[in-house]
């Protein structure tokens, strides 16, 4: 049965966010929500997958509230989560700079930063909590960027017009998830979290109907666990990995939501992936992944690239007429500044044509002369030395000198296992949480929110939410690994890990995760079309049947195996990325980071059809048949859809 | 360690400077080793305050002892797997620590059986006519080597143990880095010097 | 590039490890160390063989998973992670050590793979501050002077590598342990707990076997994210601060 074979299903009509005004939405779910008395919290059992900064952040407070939380990540530490690599820093509606901003006006420039693809009611709470989390850090001693008189000090970011990005250098990340993994630390220590680390999630267990635990691989000695609660959150990030070279970390990876979503859990707007536009180009076929380059470098930077194909000589010497500097000259008002989806594309557009420079044309000179010339050297130093000696260590080059080279990569993933307005997938007792989860950023994230939204849905959101689903069904029944449900789980566990053992073939689990990267990257990257998409889900199930007979994989099961735990999570890239292929085709529109070649204004720009496609595509697994598109219709009350322009 | 090394050490400045009045000639010498038995009198009777200090060094000399068995054993216990690749790039004072310990120890046994009790002192001993017995000592070959050798040992000591002891008792900071630094080497220094002078003297007759 | 390199290999913590030689071709200088890595254990794959166990996860130099003593220095020659560390450091025909990290405390899971689970004991035990979610007074409550909020930011930069152990001749923890207690310690908010947080947590790092300090300042000099040597001073004042204070009940 074809992917393209799709059936489309009953749309989603309820989302359980409340009616009435946007903004007391959330105080209104608050309370209907009902409640669990606090000496029968210790009764439930809450199972965590992740310890990113929205896991993290709701392990430690479930864990306070009381509840017994069972937590898994698949790193030696829970502090080693990939939100750690956040640089930029986290927005909040704090107004301390009194420049106008306000909840409104963050809930605005999300709602239009995201495309008008994400609800008005989940961005509205995004906005209101953000004041929240602020507070909430500084009193778990984050060490924020702070001014002399000794208040926190912040900085304007991905082109908002207001200064309201709160930051710790360029580690904002590492400092916010070592608060959220210090507060962890304390409910660990106080016996109120059981933490398993270097154990990943191969499986969810269903139990009628409802989420009841996950199975487990313990990755050191190789064992399959069973764990058992009354709810499960999955905390487990993005799946831009499956595009092989990404930012993210070599071993995040899309199995726990992809093995939900095999178990019931829709999967939304899964093409919605965004593409960073400054990142170090790659190198060569070695190169395991690719490296951020903080985006207020476009602050002073030029970006260009030589007006002739295949000019090769070294940046100084082609002279200033020989540039194109092609940002400033087809956005003139916003030049440089332009957002990260139409920086990225013109950057492909350009090395498309043959003028790409560095090594295999696959990259962008952002020069900073101008910048030294004008601010002096110091000045620029002052502002950058760190990015720039990052860059040195990487490249080799010195930006001072030689113009840095630049190229956009897959970043984050703003679609995710589908949930309400609570956060619970449409599983039952299976919830969701930052990156995992679709809900907030529609087509495009704006910089410096993804960890507002991962804190807030781990600090605020989920614990407010969740205790309605626990309160609603209080005395579950256990649940043991003799249940023929988990039986068959555990069963197709172990036949999977078998099976990707016993093939024996003669090709390396990354020569098959680098092929299919490499397919998604030219057809499902940047610029799609309907040729492109279409081939690409030809071309996937061969990738896929090709895997299964040539996959070699050493070693045992019952061991310590890196090459297992890699396979393992190919077969879930092979099938996750056919379902972003037909989604891609699906929304035959450009919105936010998804930009179809069919759909565009006759300046390029991307066009939207809200007619058409002003919903959530929430898809259902079709197991043996087609998927089942659910659509979940999208009302803007407050924010007007209008379409973006930047020239 | 800390506590114990900074009062051998306020002990050692103490001796350094009383050493170096066999510069003075055998009468000043000897009136100061005379004085050291009377000291604190008449409050104190004979020896009394001599053996105080006697006491508090024993004391300090088994306590910087035990401590550094029991810091040796557990560090030897934390890396119990040496790198097969090896390489060393601490300053030569640190790494020889332990060792240099064991050395000082060695030699304060041989240095009170010379010069307290006489026991392997070459030539008579004599109680109460210091000067002699430390010109003794000099004249023969193996003295001077014994004596010297042990001397850069405790400056090597010092010079990690002063600036170490800092650390430990929380008085160093950035700030304070070179100032503690400076002051650690000056005291070796001075330790040193002052202490090699007097078998340099013996050796070439200015002190005989 | 051509390179020899001899890696420890280990099957598990319960079996004996020793080098083994392995020729690696065609390196480029651009390629990261792990990426040299990489390829040795694409080759031996489809040599049949069991690829070379090491912990790496974000290779940009922040999560602290990368872990290996290249030879006899802890993430290498450079002043970087292991991860960050490229190719252009060696030339063409160099024989490398690697090797795991080395500490009672840390014990060898494979090959070059190390349970660092001490260092999440050691923060259990009090690096954190009491603050439940919803409890939080209004962020601009209490001003931090800048020179605090930098001194905590810089301690707090603290990738939890191990580095320090691993380059420590005594495999000691004092300068993981100094830079999270001082990062917490500094701080205003940090203040309550102050006393209860440093003499827990140096009785933490005691009771997981890491060895005493001798001050030689090889983990300063190893570490990645450059915690300073003295900030072993200043945990030893808030220590004997906080034993002064609990002595006086």
């Amino acid at each position: 049965m074809s992917y393209l074979d799709y059936v489309t299903g009953e749309p989603i009509t309820d989302t359980k966010a409340p009616e009435g005004p946007v903004a007391e939405r959330w105080d209104t779910r608050r309370f209907q929500a009902k409640l669990v008395n606090p000496a029968n919290r210790r009764k439930h059992r809450i199972i965590v997958v992740g310890t990113g900064l929205a896991g993290g952040s709701a392990g430690a407070t479930l864990a306070e509230q009381g509840y017994q939380v069972v937590q898994f990540c698949f790193q030696d530490s829970p502090r080693r989560a990939h939100s750690i690599a956040a640089q930029g820093g986290i927005n909040a509606a704090k107004n301390y700079r009194n420049d106008g901003d306000s909840v409104h006006r963050l809930f605005y420039d999300t709602v239009k930063g995201g495309d008008f693809r994400a609800r008005e009611s989940n961005v509205h709470r995004l906005a209101q909590i953000s004041v929240e989390i602020i507070d909430q850090c500084v009193a778990q001693g984050v060490p924020f960027a702070r001014e002399y008189g000794g208040l926190l000090d912040t900085r304007s970011f991905g082109g908002v017009q207001v200064s309201r990005t709160f930051y710790a250098r360029g580690q904002t990340g590492q400092q916010l998830l070592l608060g959220a993994y210090q507060a962890l630390s304390r409910q660990i220590a106080a016996g109120n979290v059981e933490m398993h680390a270097r154990t990943e999630m191969l499986d969810l267990v269903v139990v009628d109907g409802r989420a009841r635990g996950i199975v487990a691989r313990d990755l050191i000695t190789g064992e399959i666990t069973t764990h058992y609660a009354d709810a499960v959150v999955l905390a487990s990030g993005g799946y831009g990995n499956v595009f092989y070279l990404s930012t993210n970390a070599m071993n995040s990876n899309a199995t726990a939501v992809w093995r939900a979503h095999r178990r019931g859990a829709y999967f939304a707007n899964p093409c919605f992936t965004q593409i960073h536009p400054t990142c170090i180009p790659r190198t060569g076929d070695h190169q395991s992944k690719l490296t951020l380059m903080s985006e207020s470098l476009r602050n002073d930077g030029r970006i260009w690239v030589p007006k002739a194909k295949g000019d090769t000589r070294p940046a100084a010497e082609i002279p200033e007429d020989e540039r194109d500097y092609y940002l400033e000259r087809i956005y003139p008002s916003f030049g440089n500044l332009v957002p990260r989806d139409i920086a990225s594309r013109a950057a492909k557009n350009v090395c498309d044509e043959g003028r790409g420079v560095g090594p295999g044309g696959q990259g962008v000179y952002l020069d900073f002369a101008d910048a030294i010339r004008r601010m002096g050297r110091a000045a620029v130093e002052e502002k950058y030395g760190n990015l720039f000696d990052m860059y040195e260590r990487i490249t080799a080059e010195n930006p001072y000198e030689v113009p840095m080279r630049i190229y956009p990569a897959v970043h984050y993933t703003m679609g995710g296992l589908w949930v309400d307005y609570d956060l619970q997938t449409t599983v039952p007792g299976l919830f969701a949480v930052g990156e995992a989860n679709f809900s907030d950023h529609g087509a495009n994230r704006l910089g410096a929110s993804a960890l507002m939204q991962g804190l807030a849905d781990g600090y605020f959101v989920l614990p407010a939410t969740i205790n309605d689903y626990l309160a609603r069904h209080p005395h579950a029944e256990p649940v043991t690994d003799d249940h023929p449900a988990v039986r068959e789980v555990l069963a197709e566990t172990e036949d999977r890990l078998n099976l990707l053992l016993a093939v024996d073939g003669d090709r390396t689990p990354d020569s098959f995760h680098r092929e299919l990267g490499e397919l998604m990257w030219e057809f499902c990257g940047m610029a799609r079309d309907e040729s492109g998409l279409r081939t690409a889900l030809e071309r996937i199930p061969k990738i896929r049947e090709e895997f299964w007979s040539r996959i070699k994989v050493p070693g045992s099961g019952q061991e310590f195996n890196q090459s297992l735990e890699k396979a393992n999570r190919i077969v879930d890239y092979l099938e996750l990325a056919e379902l972003m292929c037909l989604d891609a085709l699906h929304r035959a529109e450009s919105c936010g980071g998804h930009f179809r070649e069919e759909s565009q204004t006759p300046d390029g720009e991307a066009a939207r059809h809200d007619e058409e496609f002003a919903y959530v595509a929430a898809w259902e697994f079709g197991g043996t048949g087609a998927p089942v598109l659910h659509k979940e219709d999208l009302a803007f009350e407050y924010v007007h859809p209008t379409q973006r322009s930047y020239a | 360690m800390a506590v114990s090394g900074l009062i051998m050490l306020g002990y050692l400045v103490a001796h350094v400077a009383g050493n170096l009045k066999v510069f003075f000639g055998p009468e000043e010498f000897n009136a100061y080793g005379h004085w050291l038995r009377v000291m604190g009198a008449p409050v104190l009777h004979h020896e009394w305050a001599l053996w105080l200090v006697r006491i508090v060094l024993v004391a300090a000399v088994v306590a910087h002892a035990v401590s550094a068995y029991q810091l040796s054993r557990r560090d030897l216990k934390a890396r119990p797997t040496a790198y097969v690749h090896r390489r060393r790039r601490a300053s030569y004072a640190t790494r020889t620590m332990r060792w240099g310990g064991i050395v000082l120890a060695l030699f304060i046994v041989w240095h009170v059986l010379d010069l307290t009790t006489g026991t392997v002192h070459p030539g008579g001993f004599e109680e109460g006519r210091p000067y002699q017995n430390v010109v003794d000592t000099f004249s023969t070959w193996y003295g001077n080597v014994v004596y010297i050798v042990a001397m850069l040992a405790v400056g090597l000591h010092v010079r990690h143990g002063f600036w170490s002891a800092a650390q430990t008792l929380g008085v160093g900071n950035a700030r304070r880095e070179r100032l503690l630094r400076a002051l650690a080497n000056t005291l070796a220094l001075v330790l040193t010097a002052g202490f090699v002078s007097v078998p340099v003297a013996v050796m070439t007759g200015v002190v005989s | 590039m051509r390179l020899n390199l001899r890696v420890w290999r280990q099957k598990n913590g319960a079996a004996e490890g020793a080098m083994a030689t392995y020729e690696v071709d065609g390196i480029s200088a651009d390629m990261s160390f792990l990426e040299m890595l990489d390829t040795l254990n694409e080759d031996l794959i489809l040599r049949g063989e069991d690829p070379v166990a090491f912990d790496h996860d974000c290779r940009e130099g922040i999560c602290g998973a990368c872990s290996l003593v290249i030879n006899g220095d802890a993430h290498g020659p450079e002043r970087t992670t292991t991860c960050q560390l490229h190719m252009r450091s060696f030339r063409d025909g160099d024989t490398i050590d690697v090797e795991p990290w080395r500490a009672s405390a840390f014990p060898v899971v494979k090959d070059l793979v190390v349970d660092r689970g001490a260092f999440d004991r050691v923060i259990q035990a009090g690096g954190y501050i009491t603050a439940p979610t919803g409890s939080a007074p209004e962020a601009h409550a209490t001003p931090v002077p800048k020179a605090d909020a930098d001194s905590a930011f810089e301690h707090a930069e603290c990738i939890g590598c191990g580095a320090c152990v691993a380059a420590c001749p005594n495999g000691s923890a004092m300068l993981f342990t100094s830079a999270k207690i001082n990062h917490l310690n500094v701080l205003p908010q940090g203040s309550p707990e102050r006393e209860t947080r440093v003499l827990d947590m140096v009785a933490q790092m005691d009771a997981e076997g890491f060895g005493g300090c001798t001050l030689t300042g090889e983990c300063a000099t190893a570490c990645p994210k450059g915690i300073p040597l003295p900030s072993i001073s200043a945990m030893n004042r808030e220590w004997l601060r906080a034993r002064r204070k609990a002595s006086r009940g």
